[in-house]
């Protein structure tokens, strides 16, 4: 019966429905956030060359040593530091190890922190960021003053120490990277959670029932993923930095089980040997992997920040 | 001007406390505290109870924290190296002269380059100098110092031999004698700090050039170069200074590695050395040193700031 009293015959075909003529539904063909954001994404030609250049490293450490077989296990004393050749594509090593095998392996460990404490460090700084950002107050104050104070300490320094006493195993490594790197997330999810939390959905929600948490988990947060993924390609490529820092410096892991940086170190103390190939490739790749993300983090924040977005 | 110096000071003085707490956590993370690591492997449990007794370690945090900090605020006492039997104090005394003098030489060249180079890019934006600058500052950006420093060294000294290599750096003395074996070191660290520094002088010149009061002075008829020089520059460089204040803590990280590279012996080769023969005082102290640096160094910075900018005491 209702039906009919809507579709009154004096009402006429052109009228348009009443959700378009309130400009809830999208005039043209309806495109998700995702699409749109994909769509600006790829107009980035930088941003997909480093999407390859990152998928390539990730295909060649994770499934290369399927294909390839070098040595990257034991002394081969009749092969040592050979240069880059038929046999060995990126030549060998100090102990005739193979120099792309080792590569691949490294990439493996330099990745995969890379990734586990960039993430890590972007939930942490996320969730911080949205408790201070929603709780406010002088618990909002004195989160964040502990943060301006901690920044203060040269990271560097508190990596060293903090490897240096925790052990160095991969676990230690991911904690601790990530343990280092999430204020600036903090600082920006703070800023949209102040910002989100006095909208008029938080207070829907709020009347209904809704406690803290669930404000927190399924309002706020949702709404500030856009700021998150973007921090998230950037605090990988911090993190891959740092390990290699770490490395370089030979507080890394230990070899054979060293990352990128580890490999670079070894490689450039024999600097006057003039054995590039120990040197150049390691040292590349991380130079590779930090740029990329950083390219795909400004797409990805052109991408997700609608504001900048010229349609 | 008073009311904000003393809230500023304030202020510092808070974030002193707070690093303070997290580098005394910090103290308690060592692998089976501090003792273990005096006496070494062949402690037995009694001489662990000893001086665990001995050093206080048997009271409880608050106590420990409070005698930790009035050795540290009223004798600045960083503590005693377990296996140098040397002072914190006297080990950094020896090494913090050229890792000063690294990071000051930097500092100065990096404001010194990156100031024109921004205003270059500012004055001719959206031209080729100016694409071509900012491709240059963004890889130079994601370039990391030890990748960067170790390329310098292969093509500067192995590959073309235009620097001698030296014996090890370990004094002030031969920091300041030798020229030559400061370029590459500054240079690294120059190189990575314009690429930052001079983007951020760009954005500085492009919004004081949309300000009314430039286009006050051109009504004026003031020249395009005054206008430019002497008003937009001129205010331009006032946030700078915070970019100073910002940036010291990867300033000082990125001296670290260079000392490691350019085989000097500074506060950064000590950490490392320190960190690697487990001797955790010494990097707890320069930790606590650096830190300490970077609060003052952004107090100085931030007072500046207030001093040549009248809005920031309002605010």
């Amino acid at each position: 019966m209702d039906e009919i009293v809507v579709e009154s015959p004096g009402q006429g075909d052109n009228i348009p429905p009443t959700e378009q003529m309130l400009g809830l539904e999208p005039t043209e063909s309806a495109r998700s956030m995702f699409r749109r954001g994909l769509e600006v994404f790829l107009e980035n030609r930088l941003a997909v060359v480093a999407f390859g250049v990152l998928v390539f490293y990730v295909l060649m450490c994770f499934f290369g040593p399927l294909l390839y077989h070098g040595n990257t296990s034991h002394v081969q004393m009749d092969e040592i530091t050979l240069p880059p050749g038929p046999s060995h594509p990126l030549g060998t090593d100090q102990n005739g190890v193979d120099e792309l095998g080792k590569l691949m392996k490294a990439g493996q460990i330099s990745l995969e922190i890379g990734i586990a404490s960039g993430v890590l460090a972007s939930v942490i700084g996320m969730l911080y960021g949205a408790i201070a950002g929603y709780v406010g107050g002088w618990v909002d104050s004195i989160m964040m003053r502990t943060i301006d104070a901690l920044l203060s300490i040269p990271l560097i320094f508190a990596l060293i120490y903090l490897a240096s006493t925790l052990g160095r195993t991969k676990t230690v490594f991911i904690m601790v990277i990530a343990l280092t790197s999430w204020f600036s997330l903090t600082r920006l999810t703070r800023g949209d959670t102040l910002t989100i939390k006095v909208r008029d959905y938080v207070a829907a929600c709020r009347m209904m029932g809704g406690r803290s948490p669930r404000i927190i988990f399924r309002h706020i947060l949702p709404n500030t993923i856009g700021t998150t993924i973007v921090n998230t390609s950037l605090s990988i490529a911090n993190s891959v930095f740092a390990l290699s820092v770490l490395s370089y410096i030979g507080l890394g892991l230990q070899a054979p089980n060293d990352d990128w940086g580890g490999m670079f170190a070894n490689g450039s103390s024999y600097l006057d040997q003039n054995y590039w190939w120990m040197i150049y490739p390691p040292g590349v790749s991380i130079v590779l992997i930090i740029i990329s993300c950083n390219f795909i983090g400004d797409a990805l924040r052109d991408a997700f920040e609608t504001r900048l977005q010229k349609r | 001007m008073t009311t904000y110096l003393i809230r500023r000071f304030f202020q510092s003085i808070v974030t002193l406390f707070i690093v303070s707490i997290a580098t005394f956590g910090m103290m308690h993370l060592m692998p089976n505290g501090v003792v273990r690591g005096m006496l070494g492997q062949r402690a037995t449990p009694q001489t662990i109870a000893e001086l665990t007794h001995r050093l206080g370690l048997d009271q409880p945090l608050y106590v420990q924290y409070w005698r930790w900090l009035d050795r540290l605020v009223v004798h600045f006492d960083l503590g005693t190296s377990y296996q140098k039997s040397q002072t914190v104090n006297a080990l950094l005394k020896e090494d913090m002269g050229q890792s000063m003098y690294i990071v000051g030489l930097a500092l100065f060249f990096t404001i010194v380059i990156s100031v024109p180079v921004g205003v270059l890019q500012a004055t001719r934006r959206n031209s080729v100098t100016d694409y071509t600058i900012t491709t240059f500052s963004f890889i130079g950006y994601a370039i990391p110092v030890f990748f960067l420093g170790v390329v310098l060294r292969d093509l500067f000294q192995v590959q073309f031999h235009l620097i001698p290599i030296a014996k090890q750096i370990d004094s002030f003395h031969a920091a300041f004698s030798q020229p030559d074996q400061m370029i590459l070191p500054v240079a690294t660290l120059v190189i990575s700090g314009v690429a930052g520094y001079s983007r951020y002088m760009r954005s500085s010149m492009l919004d004081e050039i949309t300000q009314d009061y430039v286009r006050t002075a051109i009504a004026k008829g003031a020249t395009k170069r005054r206008v430019l020089y002497r008003h937009v520059l001129r205010n331009a460089m006032i946030p700078m200074i915070t970019l100073v204040g910002l940036s010291l803590p990867t300033l000082v990280g990125g001296a670290l590695l260079v000392e490691q590279i350019f085989n000097i012996q500074g506060i950064g080769v000590l950490t490392i050395n320190a960190a690697l023969s487990s001797d955790f005082v010494i990097v707890l102290g320069t930790t606590m040193l650096t830190a300490i640096v970077t609060i003052l160094g952004s107090l100085v910075a931030d007072i500046s700031y207030a001093a040549l900018d009248p809005r920031v005491r309002l605010t």
